[in-house]
Order: structure tokens, then sequence, then C-alpha cells
């Protein structure tokens, strides 16, 4: 490939048609005529099915039609002669709404007031009524043109025509559609001249070229064929086999039969899921592939070939955390890196540099495994071709090298939701066989490390190396598009260690020094004077030296950072994590995107080097009970008790007033949930009422970075309600839900309530009910998964031509206008403070000066 | 001054901004620093427009369709206490992009005018629109098996509480069944078949349809239930019907909305319809806690709306009007596409994305967006 080729064809648009009799015979190379496929020595049969006419699928033979070997012949078709014309079961609408709609004597239209222009564009909305007017002359008894009378036509499916009880038989279909003049054709909405309708009757049969149906060769040395190649083989047989009877004169009955089979075979031949007939079948039972079931559904052409491509220079394997990379590396095994190649095009300039690559070969790191020559062949490097290559190869020459740092790759975890999903990364060669990437970017890809798979692919030219680097790379994306928030941000221990750091950490300066060199850090002007160094007055070192922000913690209390110096307040999940507040979205704005995503990278790694140096760990003891916090929450839960059978005692007795729209019941049961919710909750407080650094459990709750008040509620004082479809459990036994309960026993025990914390253990019954909603839940994912997927593909389906164009109103495919400003506005959401323009901050900070 | 000053920029800033200028610039400052404010807005303006080519349908589809997975399968939501079951979550956004015609929980919230806007009068309208059937009012229905005919006797406490006249029971009643001799015996009504081989059964039958025919209040509204929210009383509804409910004199019709979009579009206009669709998903949307830009509703609800009639993002709504063939058949019932398309000569001009995925050439969004000749020689 010494020249670039220039892509010199395009296609422009793609017009569609039927194919007529007369195009059939052109198109067609040979006329098949035997349902034999091979002769005895397994050679393709002149006129059979496999004839090398219809194009090669055996290596080592040629084509007889255009000459070429495999692979670079298309095939041809070919077509069989159809000893009685057959109707197309696809067609089978369009031609009963002509018969019904024209003269049975003359062939026009039944209808003199439909006029049809001929300058009208044929799929304008005015000719689509037209046709369906057109289509509705069923009633009309008298044709208004020669008078005769006209007989009803019903459609017996699924390709019988009658007419008043009487068959019509494919040939006198195909005689009265082809009396429809061509105007009248066009009254239909049909398009005479790609589409007669007389050529949904079929006579001849296009045979489709072998290259679409191969046969495989068996490890036994049989050959199994195609379900296409099969369905024509009886297509054939049956064919000939009516044309020896018409021939020999047999009876009307055993013709009719025949005709009958042929039509049917030529139906399943097109489409075997037809509903009133049995499913052509191998002799295994089970049904045939045939046309229509190759091209639909999920697995058919168009969506599993046309729309999704297979790839090559991809790879795939398990992930595995590395915090010490930065946030746009990806850790690939040596291994892997051995296989993916980047080609590099040698010229005078890089001949040493390529060479040496060469040299190496495939074996050896960093080596090259294929050559490849200007005339666009291929070459692999062996040991015993690597001499020959090494004089060989001169400017022009493409040298497959392996993978280096640095390079460009896109990395991928399905499923893609969102573009975040892919995004582009730079090669880090590392020994072991993992990819390894920082555990920050793991929110964009919904990513964990208990077996997850990740897919990693290598662009091939500097074009889409260039654009993957500029649009796809992982600090481009920080900013969602979705809500205009950081959608990568610390998690788990890098939260956590970061809010120990800046709450209570303190250190000496020379272990502060230790800490930044560590995470990366290599400034330490900033550092304060002193030997003691607090831990907020280390993490300000990481933040640019004229950072300013005010923000809130999780708790509400103020966080201020003033020229890069906190001032005020701790760090946690609400300015750390993704999609929280807008303490990363204003770093990426003031700072870029690259600058941001180094930040990220040191603030994540000081919370993991600092919790290595504190140490942090989550003991049984962490859910122990403080002094009297154990009678206090037993006091909780006794009220509760004692105000529920109150509340029970009164609806017994009928004292229980109603809500307004509800019954008593619902009433009683809504007051019930409502006090046992507020006892958990209220014990909850009991516990979180006094934060214990000491405490890692609560460290992490408090911090964000794992769990949430109520898991450690559950862990410590009260599990706490079971509810099924948001009622209490009310189903098992009848009147009761288990059966060591009283019948109709209303009290919190009886129905799903779990008084006990993990810690203590769950009576049997609170087991079983916990068993109950985990199943329930666990339905509700398994059921959710698949609508929502649903949803989605259907969405993106229909929105995925929608665009912005230069003059910023949103446009369809058709460029009709959807928006005529983008939101309203015209504002970009992952470029803006979540889609809005803060004025009031502008306005601050002009008159503020 | 000032505001003369903000007003130079309004054809550089859409209107929203120049408001909040015009707000929050306060009239003394100085002519130098209000020039640099807008000029800066000017600058963050254009830094935050919409790159062309963006697709930002597809984004709007990513938008939603991640978090969608998220959200729960719940269909009943118990909102506080004294409130309706109502369809939330997944199911709800399904319905309201389905475009279905029916949905699960109709609801409308109708505002009261401010001079009706207090507890005993709000109860008083509330028991007067909510829809009564026949058998609320009765006493009793009976069928008189030996003269073969129906007899009704009304409950007189009932209708004055419900406010209805004994002719309007007659004259709906009448409406209702022609083919009977509707008579008056006292207090009892009596049905008389007007032709003589009348089957009991099909009086039975009659009964039943009887019992459930309209007779006051505003039909559809199968429920209500005046609440109180946020120091106002205004009355919820299981069951819609705008037109009457915007008629009446006690609305306040700026505020009162029904959940139904197709009933919106039908009474006020597709304009309205779009609003009512943004309004409702970005409900369920706020109601599971989920994040989403109301840009991307926006867009949804104006792909669907567009037309000029509610479509829904199915084969039969949005989808179908596509232009092109190949984009058709790539969602589903491919053959149909296919078949109709070589019917009428249909042309497909490859102008959106998936065709050109298809074809292995540049799609025409983003990058692909801009077209340059190359003379190569």
């Amino acid at each position: 490939m010494s020249e670039q080729i220039p892509v010199h064809k395009s296609v422009k648009s793609i017009n569609f048609g039927l194919l007529s009799p007369k195009m059939v015979k052109s198109i067609s190379a040979i006329k098949v005529v035997t349902p034999e496929l091979y002769d005895r020595e397994g050679y393709p049969v002149d006129g059979g099915l496999m004839d090398i006419r219809l194009g090669v699928i055996d290596p080592g033979l040629k084509c007889r039609t255009c000459g070429s070997k495999i692979k670079e012949c298309l095939g041809h078709f070919g077509h069989i002669e159809l000893a009685r014309p057959v109707i197309h079961i696809n067609f089978t609408k369009i031609i009963l709404d002509m018969l019904r709609s024209t003269c049975n004597s003359c062939g026009k239209i039944l209808s003199d007031t439909i006029k049809i222009d001929l300058e009208e564009d044929m799929d304008s909305a005015k000719s689509k009524k037209k046709a369906k007017e057109a289509s509705e002359l069923k009633s009309v008894t008298k044709c208004p043109h020669c008078q005769a009378k006209q007989l009803k036509v019903t459609l017996e499916k699924p390709s019988t025509y009658l007419e008043d009880d009487k068959r019509l038989s494919p040939i006198e279909i195909r005689t009265r559609l082809e009396k429809v003049s061509d105007e009248d054709v066009m009254k239909f909405g049909i398009d005479p001249k790609v589409a007669r309708p007389e050529w949904t009757v079929l006579t001849l049969l296009p045979i489709p070229p072998v290259t679409i149906r191969p046969s495989i060769t068996l490890q036994s040395g049989e050959r199994s064929e195609d379900d296409i190649t099969h369905k024509l083989g009886d297509i054939v047989r049956i064919n000939q086999r009516l044309f020896e009877n018409i021939n020999a004169g047999a009876p009307e009955i055993i013709i009719e039969d025949l005709w009958d089979l042929l039509q049917y075979h030529i139906t399943t031949f097109f489409d075997n899921a037809v509903p009133q007939l049995p499913p052509a079948r191998h002799r295994s039972g089970q049904p045939l592939k045939t046309l229509t079931e190759r091209i639909k559904s999920k697995e058919g052409r168009i969506r599993h070939n046309l729309a999704g491509k297979r790839t090559n220079f991809s790879a795939r394997t398990v992930i595995s955390p590395d915090s010490m990379l930065d946030l746009n590396e990806v850790g690939v095994p040596r291994e892997v890196a051995m296989k993916l190649t980047v080609p590099e095009k040698a010229t005078e300039w890089n001949m040493e540099y390529l060479k040496k690559f060469v040299q190496r070969g495939p074996k050896e790191y960093p080596g090259s495994n294929y050559v490849v020559r200007p005339d666009g062949r291929k070459k692999k490097i062996t040991s015993e071709t690597q001499e020959q290559i090494l004089e060989e190869i001169q400017p022009g020459y493409v040298v497959e090298r392996h993978l280096l740092d640095g390079d460009i790759a896109i990395f991928n975890r399905q499923p893609s939701l969102h573009r975040m999903s892919m995004m582009c990364h730079k090669v880090k060669v590392l020994p072991g066989r993992t990819f390894r990437l920082n555990p920050a970017v793991c929110a964009p890809y919904n990513a964990d490390f208990d077996g997850d798979e990740m897919n990693l692919h290598i662009p091939q030219t500097e074009e889409s190396r260039a654009e993957a680097e500029i649009l796809m790379m992982v600090q481009t994306q920080i900013i969602s598009p979705r809500y205009g928030l950081s959608v990568i941000g610390c998690n788990m221990d890098a939260i956590s260690g970061n809010y120990l750091l800046t709450r209570y950490g303190g250190m000496s300066k020379k272990k502060a020094i230790q800490i930044l060199t560590e995470v990366g850090h290599e400034d330490f002007s900033r550092l304060p004077k002193g030997d003691k160094i607090t831990g907020a007055e280390l993490f300000s070192m990481v933040l640019p030296s004229d950072f300013d922000f005010v923000g809130k913690t999780r708790e509400g209390s103020p966080v201020i950072i003033e020229k890069g110096m906190i001032k005020e307040g701790y760090m946690d999940k609400s300015n750390l994590g993704e999609g929280q507040g807008l303490m990363l979205r204003n770093l990426h704005k003031n700072y870029g995107a690259d600058k941001s995503a180094m930040i990220l990278g040191e603030i994540f790694r000081l919370g993991i080097k600092y919790l290595l140096r504190s140490g942090i760990t989550a003991a049984i003891s962490d859910a122990d009970l403080v002094g009297d916090s154990s009678e206090k929450i037993q006091k909780l839960m006794d009220d509760a008790n004692d105000e529920i059978f109150k509340m029970i005692n009164d609806y017994h007795k009928g004292k229980l007033e109603a809500f307004p729209g509800r019954s008593v019941e619902e009433t009683l049961e809504l007051k019930i949930l409502e006090r046992l919710n507020q006892a958990r909750n209220d014990s909850g407080k009991k516990i979180s009422e006094n934060p214990d650094p000491t405490k890692s459990i609560q460290v992490m709750v408090e911090s964000g970075a794992k769990g949430s008040s109520i898991s450690m509620t559950q862990m410590i004082a009260c599990v706490g309600q079971q509810a099924l479809r948001g009622h209490r459990i009310d189903r098992g036994y009848k009147d009761r839900t288990l059966s060591c309960f009283k019948p109709n026993d209303l009290g919190p025990k009886a129905r799903g309530f779990v008084e006990n914390s993990f810690k203590k253990g769950l009576a049997p019954s609170e087991f079983f009910f916990m068993a109950m909603t985990g199943r329930d839940s666990l339905m509700d994912t398994a059921l959710r998964t698949p609508k929502s997927g649903y949803l989605y593909r259907r969405l993106a389906n229909a929105m995925q031509d929608l665009k912005v164009e230069y003059d910023y109103t949103v446009r369809d495919a058709s460029n009709k206008i959807v928006q005529f400003d983008y939101g309203g506005d015209g504002i970009d959401v992952s470029k803006s403070e979540g889609g809005f323009i803060n004025v009031k901050k502008i306005v601050e900070s002009v008159l503020d000066k | 001054m000032t505001s003369e000053l903000i007003k130079k920029y309004e054809n550089l800033l859409p209107k929203k901004i120049i408001g909040e200028a015009m707000e929050l610039i306060p009239k003394g400052a100085k002519k130098a620093d209000v020039e640099k404010i807008m000029k800066i807005l000017v600058d963050e303006y254009n830094y935050a427009l919409v790159d062309p080519g963006e697709c930002v349908g597809l984004i709007a589809a990513e938008s939603l369709g991640e978090p969608s997975t998220q959200m729960t399968l719940n269909t009943f939501h118990l909102a506080g206490v004294a409130e309706m079951n109502v369809t939330m979550g997944l199911p709800r956004i399904i319905e309201i992009l389905d475009g279905r015609k029916t949905i699960s929980t109709p609801m409308m919230e109708i505002y009261i005018k401010e001079e009706f806007r207090n507890e005993k009068k709000v109860r008083g309208i509330a028991e007067q629109i909510k829809e009564r059937t026949l058998k609320e009012i009765i006493s009793d229905i009976s069928i008189n098996l030996a003269e073969i005919q129906l007899e009704i006797s009304l409950n007189e406490k009932k209708m004055k509480q419900f406010n209805v006249e004994r002719t309007v029971v007659l004259k709906n009643i009448e409406k209702a069944v022609k083919t009977y001799e509707v008579k008056e015996k006292g207090e009892v009504i009596i049905l008389k078949p007007k032709s003589k081989d009348e089957d009991l059964n099909i009086l039975y039958l009659l009964r039943e349809k009887l019992k459930n025919l309209y007779v006051t209040g505003i039909k559809g509204l199968k429920q209500v239930l005046p609440v109180k929210r946020d120091e106002e009383y205004l009355i919820i509804t299981a069951g819609t019907n705008l037109k009457e409910v915007l008629s009446r004199d006690f609305t306040d019709t700026t505020r009162t909305v029904s959940n139904d979009s197709f009933e919106i579009a039908d009474v006020l206009g597709i304009e309205a319809a779009r609003q009512a669709i943004i309004n409702e998903i970005y409900k369920v949307i706020e109601g599971q806690g989920l994040n989403i830009d109301i840009r991307h509703v926006m867009l949804v609800s104006d792909t669907m709306c567009t037309s000029g009639q509610i479509r829904g993002i199915t084969r039969f709504g949005v989808v179908s009007e596509k232009p092109s063939v190949l984009a058709r058949a790539s969602f589903e019932t491919p053959i149909k596409h296919i078949v109709n398309a070589s019917l009428i000569n249909e042309r497909d001009e490859l102008n959106s994305v998936i065709e050109n995925v298809m074809l292995n050439q540049p799609v025409p969004t983003g990058t692909g967006l801009p077209k340059l000749g190359i003379k190569l020689d």
C-alpha cells in the first residue's frame, strides 16, 4: 500500500422493487433442472443446485460464470421455470386487494372517481390515502366501466383465493392482474415501473447463489447442505414431477395436488413460519431456517450482521484494580500486548526503529507479528521469514508491531448502556493476566472486580486513533451529559481515607512528604511551615493553588476552600463521589479535562495511601451497642409494640377512624407500617448519635464510602419491617402467615416485622420472612432488566437520527425540525452547570472585585 | 440605563439569561461592570452551546435508558398516608412512552379558585363532582316475576344528599333503555318491555347494567379525595374528565391537570400534551430519586409530538414514520417494511445512522457531519 487508495465508491441511495420474470431470466446464470447436487465423484452436477456456474464454495475450483476463485466470486443467481405459477406468500394481501377492487372481466378499477396525478410523489400522504380508498372497493358489485357483475373474492389463508366459493387458480389470478393498466396500478399506491402486480405470482423462481448457502463438510467427510439448499431441492423435485405429469396428461386431481405441494414448498422457502402451514422440517424434526428466518429477529441478518459487526484487534479478560495507574490508563497483560498489534508505516525516517521490531519477531516483546507489503499482501514474521523480510522492507511497508505503552485503546464493558461504557485509555503493558484499571473509573463502566470481564479494542488507522483520543479519552467523559456532574469520582476506601484524613488526620511533615511522594505529587512548596501538618493541609496540597470552592458535607455543614486550602469542613462523598456535588465539576471547568483527571487521581491515591497507614477494618465489635443504648432501643421497640396493640384493639372494637378514601383495614395497615418504620428509624438515630472514628463501619457509613444508616441499623439494632409489594406480609396459611402464629394475629411479629438485629441473629419466623422478601426482590430485578432493555432499544432506535445542525436546530433524518433550539436554549448539559449558566456567580465575581 | 445596556445583548443570549441578568445586576452598577458581566455571559453561553452534529437524540435515549434499569417495578406506590394509588416507576414510563390511549390509573388534580378554597367548600365540591351511579341513590331494584318488569325505588335521602332531581333520574333511565316503557307508580319506577316476548335473563342483565347507570356528578370521576397540600385544598380524583372539570366555575383552570396526555391533547392541544408528557415523565424520575436533565425528557416528548399527534415510541408510532426503509426494517418486522418498500418503489437516501452502519459508511452525525471535497490528483 504505497499509495493511499481513496474511497471512490460509496452508496448514495438504495431503491427497492420487485424482480420481473424478465429480470430473473437476465440475471440468471443457469436454468436449474435437476434436484441432484453431486455426481458419484462428488463433483457438482451441471444444472443442479450446486452447479459451479452459480459460484464456488470449494477451494481450488473456479466459477464457470466469472472465472474467479472462492472469496473473489460473489456468486450468481440461477432460475427455475415453474410448471405452474405460484403465489408469493408475502404479497397475498396486495393480490387480494387488487382482485377485489378491479373488474373481473375488463381489469379496470371498480371506481371512476379515483384519479391519480402522475406528477405526484408516490409516497406522499395523499397517494397513501388514495391507495387505501382503492383497496376498499370490495363492496362494489357492478363494474362502472363494462357493467360486468362482480363476485366476492376472499382469501382462504395462507394462499388460496375463492371467488364465491369457487377456487381461483394462480393462472387465472395472474391473467387478471395482467389486465390491470399501469395507471390503475398506481391508484393502489404501487409503482408499476418496479412492481407490476402479476410479478407477485411467480412463474420463474430465482435460485440464490451457492455462496449464500454454503455446504459444510463434516469431519467424517460427509457433506451437510444448508437449509435453503434442502428447500430448493424439494422445490425442484416437485416442479420436475409436475412437469412430467402435465406432459404425460395425468388426471387433473393429481396435477392439482402436486401444484398445491409446489405452492407449499415455495411458500415455506420464503417463510417457514406461516401460521396456517406446518413448518417444513429436517429429518431430525427441527424446522428449517429459510429466507424470512434468516433476515428476521435478533439473530437474523439485519440485527446480527448488519447493524452489529464483529471486530479483529480486540481482547477480553478479567479486570482487576490498580489505583497507581492514571485514570486514563489501562493495564494490558504482556501476553495480550504481544497478540494485539498497531500498524506502523515504514518511512525513511523510522526504518531503523521499525526494523528492530521485525528483528525481535513475534516471540520477543516488543516485537511484531506481520508485515504488510505495498500491494496489500500480509506476511507473517517467523524465524524462517524474518531474514528475508528484514532485507525486503522499505518505505511503504507496514509493520504490525506489538502494543507499546501509550498506545491508544478503546476499553468497554457490557452492557454498553451509555457512551461512557466505551472510553479511550492509554495502554500500559504490565505483567499478569488481567486488565488493570483505576477503580475511580468503575462507576461509568458500572464495573466491579468480582470476576467482571472487559473488552479492549485497538484502533488501526490514524484517523480512528485521533478521533478516539480527542473524543473518547476518559478525561473528556468526566462530566456526564445526563446530569452535568462528574461520573468519575472517588469511591470506597478513597472516600473513607480522605474523610479520616481531612476530619481527624494529622502527622509529621516527614510523613506528609512521604505520602505525597507515593501519591505522585512532587511539589512540596505549598506545605505549611512547622513540623506538624493537619490532614486538611495535606489534602489541600493536591488542589490547585488558586481553587476556590464553597460546598456542603453530607451532614450539611459547610466546606470552604480558599486559594486551594481547606479552610473549613472536611471531605466526604458529597464532594468526592461521582454524581454528587459541584467540586469535581468546578475543578473540571476551571482547570480542564487533563488536569482534573490528574488531580482526581491524586486525591484518590491520597485517600488510599493515608488509609494504608491509619488502617481500617470492620470488626464485629463495631456492631456493639455502647452504654445503655441496648435498653433504650428495647424501650423504643416496646413502646411501638404497645401502641400498635392499642391500635389493633381499637380496630377490633370498631373505634378506629378510617382515612378519607380508605377502608378501616387499610388505615390500620398504614398506621402500623408508619409506626414500625418510625421505631426502626428512632433506634437508628440512637446508634449514630456520637460519631466515633475508631468504629470503621461507622466511618464508612458517615463518609458515604459504603452502606447507609439503614444498613447499620439493621446490623446493630433492628432489621425492621419486611414488605411485599408495599404491604406487610399477609399471605401464607389461612388467616395467618406461618403456622406458629395464631389465626388473625395482626401484631408486628406475625406480619413480618424483624425485631432482632443481624448481629443478634434472627428468629426462625423472621428468617423466613426475610427469605420471602429476598426472593421477591430477586424476581423484581429479573423481570425488570428485559423490560427496561426493550424500552431503551426502542428509545435509541426512534431517536438515533436526531442531531444538532449548524443553525442549532435539532432535526431528524428527513431534515424535519424537532426543536428550534436544543432544550429551548441550545445549552449542552455537560458543558454547563446542570444545564444552566450561573448568572448570579458571574455577576458577583465581577462586582465583588 | 443598566437595562438598556443589557438589552443590547438580546440577540446574543437566550431570554432566560437576559431576564436573570436584569434581575441580578443592580440598577446602579457601573457601565464598565455591566458590559464586563454581559461579555462574560456571552462567552460562557457560547462555550456552553451544543456542538453542531452532536447526536442529541441518542444522548437523550441513553440518559433515560441507562437509569431505567435502576427503577423499581413496583406498580403501586404509597405516597404518604392519604393519597391515592398511582402507577409509578418503570411501568408508568413505559406506559407514557408507548403512547397508550388508555392508561392504567387515570388521575386528576383539581385546583380550586381562591373564593372556593376552604375545607368545607372543597369537600362540598368533591361530593358534587363525583360520578354517581344509580345504585347509590336507590333503596331497591328488583324484578317482578309476575309482571316481568323491573321495579326501582329511589332513596330520597341519598338523592337530596347528592342533589339529584327525580326527573333527571327518569330521563337518564329512559335514555339508557329505549326498548322499555318507563312508568312512575307512586314512589316506584317501573320498567316494562315494550315487546311482549322479553326474556327474564335479559331483565337480569338489564338490572346489573342499570345499577351502574350514570346519574349525576362528572362522568369518569370514580373517586374523589380532597387533600391539603402546601396549605392549599385541592381535589385528587381517580378517573379523568378534563373537559367537564375545566368548564366548572370553581376550577382554577390554569393549574388543573389530568395525567392522561391524550385527553390533554384533545382538550388543550398538542403543545399542552407535550408539556404534560414532560411533566409526567419527570414526576416518575423525581419519584425514583434519579438525576436526569430535563432537556432529554423534552427531546423525547418533542419527538413524540412533532407530527401533531401523540405518537408512541413503538413500531406503530415514531419508528413507522422514519424516512428510511432500512432504519425501519432494522427495528422490528423487517419483512413487512421491505415488501411494502418494493411495491411502492421506495428509495432509501441513506440519511440516517443505521443504514450507513449497515453499509459500512460514515454516519452523518458528529464528526461524520461535515462534508469536505478534496481534489485528488
